[in-house]
């Protein structure tokens, strides 16, 4: 059990593998650590669905130093961002922008819950403002008590 | 609205989701495309050492002299680049078209080899090592293509090797009216 525990804490400690080598990391921390948070929601362009931080493919390891550059150069978060739109688009971005063609992607879901919880809402509603039943006639219940075998 | 109507619902939502599963296969939509945002802009900055010995730089000038110009993005590891590089050599020697190469991530002695074996369709030919180029271009590999109108606009942008029916649908047509 105790060998258990202690296994699960050291899986605990495991670190996430990231792609970043060593050798493209900024000296300042700072700048790394601004680089990596801009790395992590910038989409690798040839991976479907990975960070830059996470691939290990040419163009994400390229993305990755041109962040740094940009960063070392004095650029904001928000420049380097426009920096990779303008060269790959929206879909760098692994959080997509609020705009007209992405209203769906925002909106979608929440407007569904609103309409099924509204739909929940209406039938609960009804059922209560419907009269509770009349109780039972003798007869209905002699035949009840008949069907039952009482 | 009556109940029965609400039975239905399910089946109109499978219905819906087929169509659209529907649509997805048959139309050709391909999800894995990442599309191009340089379609429609002027070409990006273009600032290369040659990959032949005694050739001028590259520079943006190229893209601008009133021609239609293809660019070319290959490397001499890359095999689809193989595929399509009869092509370009088509294109070069028939249509007398304005090819410019640009070797991405390749060693020039590789890359000149390359082309030294199968054929050098390129009139200007660019080194980009390591990649920044590239990166300017919204390049995602190799090999990738653009068409350039005379004015330096990007009119076409195809990611992954070119094919016969690129050939005869587009680049032809852009070569001899300069717009698509």
């Amino acid at each position: 059990m105790r060998r258990v525990v202690i296994l699960l804490l050291i899986a605990l400690l495991a670190l996430p593998a990231w792609a970043v080598e060593p050798s493209e990391m900024l000296k300042d921390p700072a700048l790394e650590g601004r680089a990596r948070e801009i790395g992590q929601s910038l989409r690798c362009v040839v991976c479907q669905n990975q960070s830059i931080d996470d691939s290990a493919a040419e163009v994400a390891r390229d993305m990755r130093r041109a962040v740094r550059d940009r960063l070392s150069a004095g650029d904001s978060d928000a420049q380097v961002f426009d920096f990779m739109v303008a060269r790959y688009g929206d879909y760098v971005l692994l959080k997509p922008p609020f705009k007209l063609g992405t209203l769906v992607l925002w909106l979608g879901a929440p407007i569904l819950l609103l309409v099924a919880a509204s739909a929940i809402m209406l039938t609960a509603l009804r059922r209560r403002a419907t009269a509770p039943l009349p109780p039972l006639s003798d007869e209905e219940r002699d035949r009840l008590r008949s069907l039952l075998g009482r | 609205m009556s109940r029965r109507v609400l039975f239905l619902l399910p089946l109109a939502t499978l219905a819906l989701m087929a169509g659209f599963f529907a649509w997805s296969l048959m139309a050709g939509r391909d999800p894995a495309s990442i599309g191009s945002v340089m379609v429609g802009r002027p070409a990006p900055r273009l600032d290369l050492r040659a990959l032949r010995n005694g050739d001028k730089p590259l520079s943006d000038a190229l893209l601008r002299t009133g021609k239609p110009t293809i660019v070319n993005f290959f490397a001499s590891w890359c095999t689809p680049c193989l595929a399509e590089h009869p092509l370009f050599m088509r294109l070069a020697q028939r249509e007398g078209a304005v090819i410019v190469g640009i070797a991405w991530k390749n060693k020039p002695e590789d890359a000149l080899g390359w082309l030294a074996k199968l054929g050098d369709p390129f009139l200007y030919a660019g080194l980009d090592f390591d990649g920044k180029t590239g990166l300017d271009w919204g390049l995602s590999g190799v090999p990738e293509t653009y068409l350039i109108d005379g004015n330096g606009i990007v009119r076409f942008h195809f990611r992954g090797p070119i094919t016969e029916r690129d050939v005869t649908g587009v680049i032809l047509p852009f070569l001899k009216g300069g717009k698509p």
